[in-house]
């Protein structure tokens, strides 16, 4: 049985159609979920459509959808060649590695990376990861130290002038000083992480660490007068306070927070890819730019879309996330 | 050809026997000390012998896994090349010099293979050119006569100044080829670009300009001249074609006629790195010597395939015909003024590759003409630095390895036994000034505008 409120809304009046409840009713929601957002998504393309055409820039005409579709094919096709170079230089360097250890038995073959370029692909995988690993870590410090502030008024006091202060600073002003930072410090012959990703990482880390530390604050901070009585009553432990009663009441939040830091870790983590030139969809864009040959534009709008649909699926997954954990499944999460 | 393969790999044998039997350290020492290497380039059609040794697997036929990586700027990448972050570079010639002499940022950076002669030109916007077309003397077809000397773009800076408007041009880096050659052309036309007074914390290059000079990296060129912030711009191929081609600028003056064949980029690392692997060093430079020999190969017959290979995005990634236009033996001037440039960008033939003391020094006599080299040095100092950044020595290691095996013949590089390092006074400047590389303060005198002898600002 398919619990019919986990499916995604435009999905929900077409299942409960398919079990026969309330037709009228559920094509109404139908038209209101489904056809009216597909009738936005149809002017738009139609009206980026007509002034693509109107548009003519040095590079050529600015790409319209028909031109994105064909580039995005392009970025495919040439994903899966790359692949096919890929797999031909692992071959000829085992034969390169057979032929050395005939001549020299005590070599010890070592097989190395792929040498060639990322392709638009391998750069939203990078991002990807890239993203997750600065959000999660933001996440590790902000919530703990959300909630230690949020219980204490004395450190709430001492930290929130840091935080008015640091919250508004533009994410690229970090960059330069996160880079020298990353070079002095992070030495190492053999890097487990390359410096770019120890770099794009921090500045994403630094940036949507407010929100969710800020939210997780006021969120624990509004924790009703009750409930802070029955933890009193019963003597909860400081951890059990925390575990029992204030995370379930600040979860809302919470997830907030968490939603707004990683909107804002994904903005800046292709911005940081752009300036600094770290692997990424930003820098992909940014070379993208530099060729300036009649396709590039293109290939920047599909690059540009991209961005913008996996920006929605985060945001989406964390949607998903906080219905999982959320206490209170009635509550309307938007 | 499997017989033919055979051959060459008995003659590799050979080869490895020979200098395994005639050097005091073992076999093993054959292989690279360091076998995957990251090189940055910038988006510019000379950067070719590196684009080549990868395709062609020059690299990995010397045994090396190289990732070659496009730089937002000059800057950038010479900063990664400092921290190690590259293991070398395509460099403009002045950026191992410059930074040697700590001109910019003090690091010390060598080269033992010079990537390419020629593949500049100097383009203006397509107003600037309507207002010098009066003053270029024409042929008899009524097409101007070349090489145009910036002696026609005097009247229209003049004009500019009277409307008081400064004129503004850009070149890619302070210490580039670009910045030379467009202050060279500028100064042999009568127009004063400006010094450099370092001493003074005055890095502009603007005193006493009559044309400000400003940098762009090569990419943007293109879009900052249309944006209207520079009137005109010095920059590699394929940006001046670009400029051609969309209709933003004309190319005036290409930098083979400024002064033919003069030397231009070069393949960069940092001396602490050449120390650390001096094998994996002349490896490298051995696969690059390959590569520039195959793009000049049978009068250039290979350069299609190469157009074809910079045309990826992943090197140059300009449209194909665009750097074709200049990569096959032709230059487009105006619109439909096309004329023959079989050396617009040579890759090998006239000893292209050897690192000549006199092409650094050459550099260096610049440096000082325009100020960034603030006190008179004496001969011996030129010479000096030219040894310390330039090392014919390693090149001259890679290319007997590569005559051993067979690759190559004697007859393509000069005689090492005999080379000094200096070519013979050389007279094809746009302003008939002989440069001799032994007599560098001799040479500087001989400039109605620059600095020279004791002068300072």
């Amino acid at each position: 049985m398919i619990n019919v409120s986990t499916l995604p809304a435009w999905l929900e009046p077409l299942a409960k159609m398919a079990k026969g409840e309330n037709l009228v009713q559920n094509s109404q929601m139908l038209f209101s979920r489904l056809l009216i957002p597909l009738a936005g998504i149809l002017v738009f393309l139609m009206l980026w459509h007509t002034a693509a055409s109107n548009i003519d820039t040095s590079l050529g005409k600015f790409p319209g959808p028909a031109e994105v579709y064909h580039q995005a094919q392009g970025l495919i096709s040439e994903h899966e060649r790359e692949r096919e170079r890929a797999a031909a230089f692992y071959e000829r360097q085992e034969k390169r590695n057979a032929e050395r250890v005939a001549k020299d038995p005590s070599y010890e073959p070592k097989i190395r990376d792929y040498t060639g370029k990322p392709t638009f692909f391998d750069q939203i995988g990078t991002s990807l990861i890239t993203v997750m690993s600065g959000f999660v870590l933001a996440s590790l410090l902000a919530i703990p130290l959300g909630i230690v502030i949020g219980l204490s008024s004395s450190l709430h006091s001492a930290f929130n002038p840091l935080i008015q202060v640091f919250k508004p600073i533009s994410p690229l002003a970090w960059l330069p000083l996160v880079t020298m930072l990353v070079s002095a410090l992070y030495v190492s012959d053999d890097p487990l992480l390359p410096k770019s990703f120890i770099t794009s990482m921090i500045t994403v880390m630094l940036c949507c660490l407010w929100p969710t530390l800020i939210n997780t604050a006021v969120g624990v901070v509004s924790i009703p007068d009750d409930l802070a009585n029955v933890s009193r009553v019963l003597r909860l432990s400081y951890l059990e306070h925390v575990r029992k009663i204030v995370l379930p009441s600040a979860i809302p939040m919470i997830f907030t927070g968490l939603r707004l830091s990683l909107s804002i870790a994904w903005m800046v983590l292709i911005a940081a890819e752009m300036l600094a030139q770290n692997p990424g969809l930003g820098k992909f864009v940014w070379d993208e730019f530099q060729n300036g040959s009649s396709s590039s534009l293109g290939r920047i709008m599909v690059a540009v879309l991209t961005i913008g649909l996996i920006g929605f699926l985060l945001d989406r997954a964390m949607l998903m996330l906080q219905r999982l954990v959320s206490w209170d499944k009635a509550a309307t999460l938007r | 050809m499997p017989g033919f393969k055979a051959l060459r790999r008995r003659l590799h044998c050979c080869a490895t026997l020979v200098i395994a039997l005639t050097s005091i350290v073992a076999v093993a020492e054959d292989y690279p000390e360091k076998e995957e290497l990251t090189f940055g380039f910038i988006k510019l059609t000379d950067m070719a012998p590196l684009a080549v040794a990868y395709e062609k697997g020059f690299f990995e036929d010397e045994g090396l896994y190289v990732r070659l990586e496009a730089q937002a700027n000059w800057k950038v990448l010479l900063d990664r090349v400092i921290d190690g972050q590259l293991d070398g570079a395509h460099m403009l010639a002045g950026q191992p010099l410059g930074a040697t002499i700590g001109y910019g940022t003090q690091a010390h950076i060598i080269t033992a293979f010079s990537m390419d002669l020629n593949g500049n030109a100097i383009t203006v916007a397509n107003r600037v050119w309507e207002q010098m077309k009066p003053h270029v003397s024409k042929r008899e077809d009524g097409k101007p006569q070349h090489p145009i000397s910036a002696a026609a773009l005097k009247p229209v800076v003049s004009d500019y100044a009277k409307a008081g408007e400064r004129f503004r041009m850009g070149m890619v880096f302070p210490v580039s080829t670009h910045n030379y050659e467009l202050r060279y052309w500028l100064a042999a036309g009568g127009i004063h670009p400006g010094y450099y007074a370092p001493q003074k914390g005055d890095n502009s290059g603007q005193l006493n300009a009559d044309v400000l000079l400003s940098v762009t990296p090569p990419p943007q060129m293109p879009a900052t001249l249309e944006a209207g912030t520079i009137q005109g711009y010095c920059v590699g191929e394929p940006w001046n074609q670009q400029a051609l081609f969309k209709g933003i600028g004309v190319p005036v003056v290409t930098d083979y006629q400024i002064w033919k064949n003069n030397p231009e980029k070069v393949f960069g690392v940092s001396q602490t790195w050449a120390e650390k692997y001096p094998i994996t060093h002349r490896k490298v430079v051995k696969a690059l010597i390959r590569a520039a020999a195959w793009l000049d190969e049978n009068d250039n017959a290979n350069r299609d395939e190469a157009v074809k290979m910079l045309a990826m995005p992943r090197y140059v990634g300009a449209d194909r015909e665009v750097i074709a236009n200049s990569m096959t033996g032709s230059f487009e001037f105006e619109k439909g003024d096309r004329r023959d440039a079989a050396d617009f960008n040579v890759f090998f033939r006239h000893f292209a590759t050897y690192p000549y003391y006199s092409d650094a020094i050459w550099y260096l006599t610049q440096m000082r003409r325009w100020g960034q080299i603030a006190e008179a040095k004496p001969d011996s100092w030129y010479m000096d630095i030219a040894r310390k950044v330039y090392r014919p020595d390693i090149y001259a290691a890679a290319a007997k390895e590569l005559i051993a095996e067979g690759v190559l013949s004697a007859s393509d590089f000069p005689d090492f036994d005999t080379e000094s390092g200096f070519k013979p006074p050389q007279a094809d400047f746009i302003d008939n000034i002989t440069y001799d590389g032994s007599k560098p303060n001799a040479y500087l005198e001989k400039f109605p505008i620059g600095l020279k002898g004791k002068e300072a600002l």
